[in-house]
């Protein structure tokens, strides 16, 4: 899945703010089929990781109450402008994506 | 080359690779995604699936949970979480009538700021609970969230 991660990574100071958003169902297997009463099966993500330059600075175990189309914001001391951040996700069913940018 | 002496330099070989695998992808060797805490129904027991019997301390005046009191719909509900708190390992968020009551682990960096922001998807009124873990303690904060949609569909 390519093109699910919208990422911004600005820097004022010395911090840097990462605000991220994922597109993603994030179904939480509770829901049954309208019509059919079928079950719809859990398809979430559960596992964020973000790394500046190579290290790992935030990751994150998800369940299945993270909300629709993830919205994950967080900040870290010690960038600088032109680092490379990636942000990668992992869903249940193996599913995933990945995204790099640099702090600006 | 014997058959001996390649076998062991294919072994070693693996051996390295494997090594490697692991330096890459540090997940691997940290932390697994806990299966068992999010399968817990209620926040004590799944508390207790992470970090044993270890006591949660109040710390109210030391963890901003910023969140609605009535929310609309469950399936969006905005939370910021900031802390004044040294050092700040992981934060937790569990919602204690949900179910599954963990919603999220979030392990921080060391140069990472004891703050988050997300949305989450809530059940049913609840209280929200956070835990921040700081120099192996517990610190939490909660507050009572009234939910008018049910976010989860149970």
């Amino acid at each position: 899945m390519a093109g699910t991660i919208k990422i911004r990574a600005t820097l004022e100071g010395d911090v840097t703010t990462v605000k991220a958003q994922i597109l993603h169902v994030m179904e939480t297997g509770l829901f049954k089929d309208k019509k059919t009463g079928a079950p719809i099966p859990a398809h979430v993500i559960q596992e964020v990781t973000c790394t500046h330059k190579g290290t790992v600075v935030l990751s994150a175990d998800w369940g299945i109450a993270i909300s629709k189309n993830p919205y994950l914001a967080f900040t870290f001391k010690g960038g600088q402008k032109g680092d490379s951040i990636t942000l990668s996700w992992v869903d249940n069913l193996g599913e995933r994506d990945a995204i790099e940018t640099t702090i600006s | 080359m014997t058959d001996n002496s390649r076998r062991r330099f294919l072994m070693g070989t693996l051996a390295g690779a494997l090594w490697g695998m692991l330096l890459c992808f540090p997940r691997l060797a940290a932390a697994a995604w806990p299966a068992e805490a999010f399968r817990e129904k209620n926040s004590h027991g799944a508390l207790r699936a992470l970090f044993g019997d270890a006591p949660l301390i109040d710390a109210q005046d030391k963890i901003q949970l910023s969140i609605t009191d009535l929310a609309e719909n469950g399936a969006v509900v905005p939370v910021t979480i900031e802390s004044s708190l040294p050092q700040v390992e992981a934060i937790l968020i569990l919602v204690e009538k949900n179910p599954s009551a963990l919603v999220a682990r979030f392990t921080l960096g060391p140069n990472v700021n004891p703050f988050i922001k997300t949305n989450i998807k809530m059940a049913q009124t609840s209280h929200v609970t956070v835990v921040a873990v700081a120099g192996g303690k517990l610190y939490s904060t909660r507050k009572k969230v009234k939910v008018v949609l049910n976010g989860c569909g149970n």
